[in-house]
């Protein structure tokens, strides 16, 4: 996975109750700041957070017609240099502290992705 | 014969389901996603239905509810599941079958009476039927491509695990016309179309979907 | 953030404000100022544009549409109009709220999104009235179908109503699909809702009780849909302002399906005295038109809302059109038990006022007071128009233009090409490209869907109790006549009804209509409405209420008017419910009712010769009733196999769609002037099989409707003595391929992709 962004120091703010059930990821028009941080922090302390990118593809043995269809799409529009398109996932996680990536792999491979039928595209930076 | 359903945040024909299991002489226990409690059932079904939104993906959120956790110790110990469409993608996500299902290859939702062939009649929820038998049940779905890796398909269908087979016509586009599976007990069965719709004369295309339900009442009694 | 308070605008009398930019006319904005005695506020400003706004208030329609209210009193009317949906009484202590509503301009700017909102809308509706949604219906215009436009709206908009009705569970029992060069620019999508309860579950939106609560339930509040508000922005501080707010709802059935099961535990507990949806206008609808409907007043604390988007203004929360939102008063001692259901289902609930005593509807925002109204002047006393009115000038010269001067078909060749173009025609030809995109047996008790006439539900397993339900909009005989043209389509939504062996009991209506502003358009409406009102009159039915939309232009054009009337019907019995299509050979078929010559504003017409003019056909709703009362005798009595009424396309389209449909064709025999035979389109007639045609014309003769022999089902064509002979292969690949042409085979897009072409990991 991708580790971007890192450690950007952010005060806590006011705590109130973050939880959104039952959103669509799509219509978030942005996260709540304070779903950056939980309740436990007085006011005024200073923590990290850090992004973590993970994407996720279909494994190159199952077929995508979504991506297809945006190929066939592309092609209808003269884009003809564009040989083939995949479509996947991309999600975009803030973690409190130094992330565990031994954790985040696992949330990665075993509940992002079904590693059943997807692939989790692995890229390791040093900052 | 206490036939549990099982509702998520989303299900849709968890009723129809119960009234499936009223039809053929069970008793329908509902059950509740969010508690560790099996009600002492004889038997599971997992229904259809739009469960979490499809969030993330069809049936990867329900896969990992509480219950659920009990519903595969359950299975492992024999305990007959059914899963219909959403509930085949729910057991494919907690890994008591095979493959997964994705979106169809055609991209729409479809609702169609298909008709379906029966490829094995010794399964808990089969013994009703004859192999090679044609029945007509409902698929409507968005997500109802059953798909996995070729060896893994190949075993499949070596080791006899096909239940449905899409015939007639496919139509989502699953690999080798698969509509249903089985465990290697043949005691959890997961298919896509929706025999709960095949009930009654008056509101399906055929009441070829009773054998399901009158079926798994004799597995519980033989079991 | 600098707000606007009570006290800064008493203050600041002076002070600009952009109500032309909101919509207001200058005397508007003064009446306001009178209303209140000080200039509003920044957010009252807001309120009051939006619900004074022709969607909200309906002020070009209200002088017209009092002509339902004054139908005589109908026993079956629980709840008649002014709520959220009408509801009616169906027999054995149950009750069916239904209603229709359009979603028009949204769709045309968001195909998939303005189509699943208006699905959401109309649930809501249907849901605040106490009742659970059990099925839902659309009825879709778009321009010509091989316009580059309609394949840009169409799959969108069949994609929404598919997805948001999918995934809460509603089965989709049928609806309409019509093109026409005048919606090209403003496709009508209308929505459909039915919801069945028990007398006594029946809720009211109004706000009673001092200190009970008020709890906004449902999603956050975002941006959505305040596009037209965002000149208020130049008001705040957030220097990105009006680009980032959107003029498009954004829809997640997954939480409607939620509310839904919430709403109907908490019901099921008696736990709210008072309910609401948020719909247009969102929570300014919802408070003011609460408050305005019970005794006492109403105070909300805006910063309770729960949102999605921080940076929100206050004007901004409460015009906010964000989706699945519901507003419930609440005893107070019944409130803990309100969160818990909502807590169980994962919905967001927050007390966000009370009711308070006086007569205002007050808001504050951090301590600051920011509205202060008399809330009846905000959801009830709206402007009030009487638009002028004429005659459009061309009408003459369109009704005279007579479509029975058109050049016939001379020949059996000639007929049978016309035949063909018309079942082949997009609005002639087989819809099931959309249709298998819906859902039609979710929740078991679907009895009738699409391509039937109507749409069939059992409401009770055990008494077998149902209800039917057609929606039917011909704008071509609308815009030749428009008091005929609604009298028509309210003909023929009961008479679809009617052929189900249903008994016609309420009626609904979607009025779909160009600029009010325009007094051509103001008397086609005017006209509609009088000719509904009479016909319901004749036919002895109510309207239990419905939806008005206005400004439906392609630019300065405005669409043909278009009043959808819905009919609900009620089956004693559903097992007696007669469908359509043949399927058995040797059984006799039987025209009821008498064929004139009329072909203005016919399918034949406009399809062969892309005319439109003349008068539409004659009315007889005296011919109707007695045709009605016929088709239930029929049904008790199991004397017919089938139905199917005669309507756009005629004879040839109802012996098509009826020999297609199981693939039994017939041999018939036209004893008059074949081409009338087919393509006229006299109302009050049903083509049915029997196999016993003396029992039918015997009850018939006893109805005072007349019988005419056609012939016997059979055989694989439909054959004409001596005319035609048309093979059902032949006639069903004409039926079947003009859809997929257009919008695409599904798989045929998307191309073959072979699955495991590469060896696994």
């Amino acid at each position: 996975m991708t580790i971007r962004a890192p450690h950007v120091p952010v005060p806590v703010a006011e705590a109130h109750q973050c939880a959104i059930p039952g959103a669509a990821p799509e219509t978030l028009s942005r996260a709540c700041p304070c779903g950056v941080l939980g309740a436990r922090e007085p006011p005024g302390t200073l923590v990290r957070v850090s992004r973590v990118v993970v994407d996720v593809v279909l494994k190159p043995e199952i077929s995508d017609p979504q991506g297809q269809a945006v190929l066939g799409a592309l092609g209808r529009l003269g884009h003809d240099n564009v040989t083939s398109v995949r479509q996947g996932k991309h999600f975009v996680l803030e973690v409190r502290g130094t992330p565990d990536q031994a954790e985040l792999k696992q949330i990665a491979k075993t509940l992002l992705a079904n590693p059943v039928i997807e692939d989790v595209e692995l890229h390791l930076t040093t900052d | 014969m206490r036939i549990g359903v099982l509702t998520f945040p989303g299900s849709l024909d968890d009723v129809d389901a119960a009234r499936a299991v009223r039809l053929a002489g069970g008793d329908p226990v509902a059950l509740w996603h969010a508690d560790h409690d099996l009600k002492d059932v004889d038997a599971v079904v997992l229904p259809g239905g739009f469960s979490y939104g499809d969030y993330l993906r069809a049936g990867a959120i329900a896969a990992r509810a509480p219950l659920m956790q009990d519903v595969v110790t359950g299975a492992r110990q024999g305990l007959p599941v059914l899963g219909i469409c959403n509930g085949f993608q729910v057991l494919c996500e907690a890994g008591l079958l095979p493959g997964a299902l994705t979106r169809n290859s055609h991209l729409h939702f479809r609702n169609r009476d298909q008709v379906l062939t029966v490829e094995r009649s010794d399964t808990a929820w089969t013994s009703d039927y004859t192999t090679g038998q044609r029945i007509v049940i409902p698929v409507k779905n968005g997500e109802g491509r059953y798909v996995a890796a070729d060896k893994d398909l190949d075993r499949l269908e070596s080791e006899g695990r096909v239940v449905f087979r899409y015939t007639d016509g496919n139509p989502n586009g699953s690999s080798r016309d698969i509509a249903g599976v089985t465990s290697e007990n043949g005691r959890v069965v997961g298919l896509m179309p929706h025999p709960e719709h095949a009930v009654e004369d008056l509101t399906g295309p055929s009441t070829d979907g009773l054998g399901f339900f009158t079926s798994v009442l004799k597995a519980v009694v033989n079991a | 953030m600098n707000v606007d308070t009570v006290e800064r605008a008493g203050k600041t009398p002076d002070d600009e404000q952009p109500w032309a930019e909101l919509g207001l006319k200058s005397d508007e904005y003064q009446r306001i100022r009178d209303i209140l005695g000080r200039r509003p506020t920044t957010a009252e400003l807001a309120m009051y544009s939006v619900m004074w706004s022709e969607h909200c208030s309906y002020k070009s329609s209200k002088v017209h549409l009092r002509q339902f209210g004054d139908l005589p009193h109908s026993d079956a009317l629980l709840v008649g109009i002014g709520e959220n949906a009408g509801v009616v009484d169906v027999g054995d202590g149950y009750a069916v709220t239904f209603k229709v509503e359009s979603h028009n301009h949204p769709s045309y700017v968001e195909p998939y999104q303005g189509a699943a909102t208006g699905v959401g809308g109309i649930v809501r509706d249907i849901l605040t009235m106490g009742a659970r949604p059990i099925a839902v219906m659309d009825s879709l215009r778009f321009g010509r179908a091989d316009a580059p436009d309609t394949a840009r709206v169409l799959p969108g908009v069949v994609a929404g109503v598919g997805g948001y009705g999918n995934c809460l569970g509603l089965p989709n029992i049928g609806g309409e699909l019509l093109f026409d060069d005048c919606y090209a620019g403003n496709p009508l999508v209308n929505a459909l809702c039915v919801g069945v309860m028990k007398h006594e579950d029946v809720r009211l939106a109004k706000a009673e009780g001092l200190g009970n609560k008020v709890i906004l339930f449902g999603a956050r509040t975002g941006g959505d849909g305040i596009g037209g508000v965002s000149v208020l922005a130049s008001e705040t501080f957030d220097a990105e302002g009006p680009a980032k707010r959107p003029s498009v709802q954004v829809g997640d059935p997954f939480t409607e399906k939620l509310l839904i099961e919430a709403c109907l535990e908490i019901f099921g507990q008696d736990l709210v005295t008072g309910i609401q949806d948020l719909g247009g206008a969102g929570l300014s609808c919802a408070t003011s038109e609460l408050a305005s409907a019970g005794t006492g007043g109403m105070h909300v604390d805006l910063d309770t809302v729960p949102l999605r988007d921080s940076t929100l203004t206050p004007a901004e929360i409460l015009m906010s059109e964000s989706q699945e939102r519901m507003c419930a008063i609440v005893e107070p001692g019944k409130v803990e038990a309100f969160l818990a259901v909502c807590r169980k289902w994962d919905v967001l609930a927050t007390v966000i006022g009370e009711v308070t005593d006086g007569d205002r509807l007050t808001v504050d925002w951090h301590g600051e007071r920011i509205v202060d109204v008399p809330p009846r002047t905000v959801a009830h006393e709206g402007p009030v128009y009487d638009r002028p009115m004429a005659r459009p000038a061309d009408l003459d010269a369109l009704q005279a233009d007579d479509a029975a001067n058109l050049p016939r078909p001379s020949t059996p060749e000639q007929l049978e090409a016309h035949w063909l173009a018309l079942v082949s025609s997009p609005d002639g030809a087989d819809k099931t490209w959309v249709t298998e995109q819906y859902d039609r047996y979710v929740r078991g008790n679907t009895v009738l869907a699409q391509p039937e006439d109507a749409g069939v539900v059992r409401i009770d397993e055990d008494s077998h109790r149902g209800i039917a339900l057609a929606l039917d909009g011909n704008a071509r005989y609308a815009r030749l006549d428009p008091y005929l043209g609604a009298q028509l389509n309210l003909a023929e939504a009961y008479r679809n009804v009617a052929v189900s062996g249903a008994t016609p009991l309420a009626v609904t209506n979607c009025l779909n209509f160009g600029s009010p502003e325009e007094p051509e358009v103001m008397w086609q409406f005017a006209e509609a409405v009088r000719g509904l009102a009479d016909g319901c009159r004749a036919l002895g039915l109510p309207v239990t209420g419905g939806n008005v939309s206005l400004y439906n232009q392609t630019g300065n054009v405005p669409i043909n008017p278009t009043p959808v009337i819905g009919v609900l019907g009620v089956h004693e019995d559903v097992r007696r419910r007669i469908p359509c299509g043949w399927r058995a050979d040797g059984e006799t078929v039987l025209l009821l009712g008498k064929t004139r010559p009329e072909f203005g504003g016919s399918a034949w017409a406009s399809v062969v010769h892309g005319h439109l003019g003349g008068r539409p056909p004659a009315l007889d709703l005296a011919a109707e009733r007695a045709l009605a009362e016929l088709l239930a005798a029929l049904g008790r009595e199991r004397l017919v196999t089938s139905t199917h009424d005669l309507a756009e396309g005629g004879l040839a389209q109802v012996l098509t769609e009826s020999a297609l449909r199981y693939g039994v064709g017939a041999r018939l025999r036209l004893a008059d002037d074949p081409f009338t035979a087919l393509f006229s389109e006299s109302t009050a007639r049903v083509v049915v099989t029997t196999s016993d045609p003396d029992a039918v014309r015997t009850t018939a003769q006893w109805a005072g409707v007349s019988v005419t022999e056609l012939g016997t089902t059979g055989g694989d064509a439909l054959v004409l003595h001596g005319l035609l002979d048309l093979p059902l292969a032949e006639l069903r690949a004409a039926w079947t391929a003009t859809l997929p042409a257009l919008f695409g085979t599904p798989e045929a897009t998307v191309g073959a992709v072979p699955t495991g072409a590469v060896p696994s990991s």
